[in-house]
């Protein structure tokens, strides 16, 4: 929708950067270390191999969390399989393992994406996200924490996570940054 | 004055004075964020289209599309159940919170569901149900409803919700900041939804060909209310239906910067249930998400509710399109200043929602606040998909006429009204709507008229019978009317037969019983740029009726407007307007009074009197010959609403800037005038408070020494009351023949005859 000809992840984290959210550029093989660094224990998570199929989720976050490790966890980790250049919106799908209440209970949201995997533009991401609806999916584009003004003035987190952190991973197999037409962030391609 | 009209004077004062305050802050906050917002869209006017002809399509097929959504949800294991009203919806829930031994019932924010009032009945049968809306459960807990479609409780000040929680709850400290609320409330909502047996969530709008709902919202409270328990209901309109997913693009953007003026709201949800996601059931603290084996209920509640018959209705039709948005509600000046408390019906808020309650509860229930709808139309350019909501409001106010009782003072307006309204109407409206006839007997009889007019025993019989307000300067009609002048001093000074231009200047009532001044600039003006003037005589435009609601005088004035002015759009003849409300009639309102080929000839022939200068200037002609501005010549305008919707105020100023005038323009949506609106007993202290956001505005330092400047009568009548100032057409400031202007407060620049 905007007339930047910046490529889509500079403005991805740039719209981020707006949103205060955190958000690491970083490469497979450095995302433990990013994880250690960004995710306050005790952590909650879903895996990651929707993200990539060689992406696993440190074993020190909790993947198989119950209401109680749900409530205790601080943050919480799950992949986005889309992000949305324009408003630095991530697409987080549903999973049996919890994603949904992973990404929302706890203060923290730390969300894990492909760089190939930003698309421009909202049209561009329903378009991705139709056929996944179709199938009887659900799923939640995220932008920014949880808000809420009903109490005289903006207050981040009311419901949801106060926090919210964009990992981007952008290891070259994947395609480099910033192509608008790439097709690597076809969500239809992920295994769910 | 009637008591009806002494009560509705009573309860506006009222909500002027407990949550005018708080309702102006958050809709002016929330109405420049959408200006904000979607200057950043560079194709706004295109995804607006593109979402009008969306909504119409879907509105068009909607028995198919119910149809298909049905199977498409069936066969993704959930029930869709189509109510046929309020009660048949709620019989329905009722079962299904039965069948499943409900104890507690948690709702995200639905307007749908306030609609049939779900709460009420549920609650009559014990179920405990919450609202998980941070600001809807603050009403829940004042037992309030919503003042705002999106906002439910922003007629709420911190300072109140505070005490409300300390009223209710054994805080071991009081809470102040809007964190501290904030996370009491969340915490407090937290424990309630973790209990909960239903969750239920209204829908912004459902794809058929995927049977997904979307929520747009914030908090996060609506993904909790639909994932955490194992039952999920959903309440939603059938005009909330739209055919596939891909057709859900254009919405996401548009709702949020037209509504709150966010780019986007923390979540869309696309929820497709029953969902895939884990039940969290806190009272199964220890066993795995990943592990449970639930069966997930969902039922899809859509509701008819008078729908499909305003769906047959060519008038009502068009609220259907409504996304809920708010932005109408945002941009309308009364509504910055009462709120919905005022402004909607049993459900609905705003601008839009005189259709919505004509709608789905009754014409009484529109009736109640259909009056505060000034029609200034400010609304129709904030509307993501166009919708025109002063017409609705009209056509509302029309049948509201219409089945209203006979009054009793009807002999005594018979002579003065010759309009082709049912003698049921209400008498303020029908003297309003037949000012051109009072204009004209006063201006015959002037100045006794006017004397009259100023009396106390008249004026209070005025304010009686009519509710017109004591306060109210009336307007001092001329002896010696516009046309008369003109035809007195020989028609026009500019020959025929050597003019570029051609020009019918349309003899407005107010410049031609009235402001006559303004009529003499104007052609002064013209004969300046060697344009030949016309002033033949032109009924009243139908304004004066259609703001009351009176279509039928309406419509018989448009033909009457319309036969008068033909002949000249045919000779190649530009009809050139002074008041803006008259030009939206030509350019506007014509298109539901007079055949499509009548309507198009006068819309493209008509223009502003400020825009024609304009382009005139623009063709070569000498800017010399009109009174140019200097050192003393710092001007403070203030357009008209409709001028300003049909996109025509930026004319004004540029020429104004192009004569070498140093303009500052208000940015305030309207005056409060509004026509007839002010003059009303009732709507006196409103149109003033309205007002008084356009008076501080002209009395900043910088703006406070100028020389006022009004495009319309209504809004210059409000602005000589607001500021103790003459306020002049534009017009007459570049009127060739007017003195120098030393001081604005004392000098009226019509002095110069």
């Amino acid at each position: 929708m905007h007339s930047e000809h910046r490529p889509p992840l500079e403005r991805f984290t740039a719209a981020l950067d707006d949103l205060e959210c955190g958000v690491t550029r970083t490469t497979r093989s450095e995302l433990p270390a990013v994880l250690e660094s960004v995710v306050d224990p005790p952590a909650v998570g879903v895996p990651l191999e929707s993200v990539a199929a060689d992406v696993s989720i440190p074993s020190w976050i909790d993947t198989d969390p119950t209401p109680a490790t749900l409530e205790a966890a601080t943050t919480g980790v799950t992949p986005a399989v889309l992000g949305i250049a324009d408003y630095g919106s991530v697409l987080i799908p549903e999973r049996p393992a919890g994603a949904e209440p992973v990404s929302l209970f706890p203060d923290t949201h730390v969300a894990v994406l492909e760089a190939s995997a930003i698309v421009p533009d909202v049209r561009t991401a329903v378009d991705r996200l139709a056929p996944r609806l179709r199938r009887g999916e659900s799923a939640i584009l995220a932008t920014g924490p949880s808000a809420t003004a009903d109490m005289g003035a903006l207050v981040r987190g009311a419901h949801g996570p106060k926090h919210v952190h964009v990992i981007v991973l952008e290891d070259a197999d994947t395609g480099d940054t910033g192509v608008e037409n790439s097709n690597a962030g076809d969500i239809e391609e992920v295994h769910t | 004055m009637s008591d009806a009209r002494r009560s509705k004077a009573a309860h506006i004062r009222h909500l002027l004075e407990t949550e005018g305050d708080a309702v102006a802050a958050n809709t002016r906050g929330f109405n420049q964020g959408r200006y904000d917002a979607v200057a950043d869209l560079e194709d706004y006017e295109e995804l607006k289209r593109e979402a009008r002809g969306i909504k119409e399509a879907a509105i068009e097929r909607l028995p198919e599309l119910v149809e298909e959504v049905t199977e498409t949800v069936e066969e993704n294991g959930g029930t869709v159940y189509l109510a046929e009203d309020a009660a048949d919806a709620n019989r329905y829930i009722r079962e299904v919170v039965a069948d499943c031994d409900a104890d507690r019932l948690v709702k995200s924010k639905s307007m749908t569901s306030e609609e049939i009032e779900v709460n009420d009945t549920l609650e009559r049968d014990g179920v405990d149900v919450v609202e998980t809306d941070l600001g809807e459960w603050v009403l829940q807990l004042a037992d309030e409803a919503p003042s705002h479609i999106v906002a439910p409780a922003i007629h709420k000040s911190r300072e109140e919700i505070a005490r409300l929680f300390e009223h209710w709850f054994d805080l071991e400290e009081p809470l102040e900041t809007a964190e501290e609320l904030t996370a009491f409330a969340s915490d407090r909502l937290g424990e309630l939804i973790a209990d909960a047996d239903v969750g239920m969530t209204g829908a912004n709008f459902i794809s058929a060909d995927s049977g997904t709902l979307m929520l747009v919202t914030s908090e996060g409270n609506a993904r909790k209310t639909a994932v955490v328990p194992d039952t999920h209901v959903a309440v939603a309109g059938v005009e909330k239906i739209v055919p596939s997913v891909e057709e859900l693009a254009p919405f996401i953007e548009l709702l949020a910067k037209s509504g709150t003026g966010q780019d986007l709201t923390s979540y869309v949800s696309f929820l497709t249930p029953p969902t895939a996601s884990p039940v969290v059931a806190f009272d199964d603290p220890d066993t795995p998400l990943a592990d449970r084996e639930d069966d997930r209920a969902f039922h899809l509640v859509l509701i008819d509710n008078g729908r499909m018959a305003m769906r047959e209705d060519e008038h009502l039709r068009e609220t259907l399109y409504c996304i809920r948005c708010s932005a109408c509600a945002n941009t309308c000046a009364n509504f910055q200043s009462v709120g919905g408390h005022a402004f909607g019906g049993e459900t609905y808020t705003g601008g839009i929602a005189t259709g919505w309650e004509a709608g789905v509860h009754s014409y009484e229930s529109a009736a109640s606040f259909n009056d505060l709808c000034t029609g200034c139309s400010r609304c129709v350019e904030a509307c993501p998909v166009g919708i025109d909501i002063p017409w609705i409001n009209t056509v509302v106010r029309d049948r509201v006429n219409r089945g209203g009782e006979h009054d009793r003072f009807d002999f005594l307006v018979e002579g003065l009204t010759p309009d082709e309204e049912p003698g049921g109407i209400d008498l303020q409206k029908r003297l309003f709507g037949n000012y051109e006839t009072l204009a004209k007997v006063g201006s015959a009889t002037a100045p006794l008229s006017n004397w009259l007019a100023g009396s106390a025993p008249v004026r209070r019989g005025l304010e009686r019978i009519a509710g017109v307000d004591h306060r109210r300067d009336l307007p001092t009609f001329a002896r010696e009317t516009f046309r008369d002048w003109f035809d007195a001093r020989g028609g026009s000074r500019i020959d025929a037969a050597n003019a570029d231009r051609e020009v019918v200047l349309y003899p407005d009532v107010y410049t031609n019983y009235i402001d006559v001044d303004r009529g003499k600039a104007a052609v002064r003006v013209l004969e300046a740029l060697d344009v030949h003037v016309r002033v033949p005589p032109v009924p009243e435009s139908g304004r004066a009726p259609l703001s009351q609601g009176m279509i039928a005088t309406a419509d018989e004035r448009a033909s009457a407007v319309y036969a008068a002015l033909a002949e000249h759009v045919d000779a190649g003849r530009d009809v050139v307007v002074i008041e803006p409300s008259d030009l939206a009639m030509f350019r506007a309102d014509y298109e539901r009074l007079l055949p499509q080929a009548s309507f198009d000839r006068l819309n493209e022939a008509s223009y502003d009197i400020l825009e024609y200068v304009y382009g005139l200037l623009e063709h070569g002609a000498d800017p010399s010959a009109l009174r140019t501005g200097n050192d003393n010549d710092a001007l403070a305008y203030h357009s008209h609403c409709q001028q300003r919707t049909l996109g025509l105020g930026g004319y004004t100023v540029a020429t104004l800037e192009r004569l070498g005038y140093d303009v500052v323009t208000s940015d305030v949506e309207c005056c409060g005038m509004a026509g007839s609106f002010g003059y009303k007993r009732e709507y006196y202290e409103l149109s003033m408070d309205v007002g008084d956001h356009l008076r501080q505005q002209l009395t900043t330092a910088e703006t406070r020494d100028r020389l006022v400047v009004a495009s319309g009568t209504s809004c210059g009548d409000q602005l000589e009351s607001l500021l103790s100032r003459n306020a002049h057409h534009p017009v007459e400031v570049i009127d060739p023949a007017r003195a120098d202007v030393s001081n604005p407060d004392r000098t009226d620049i019509r002095s110069n005859r």
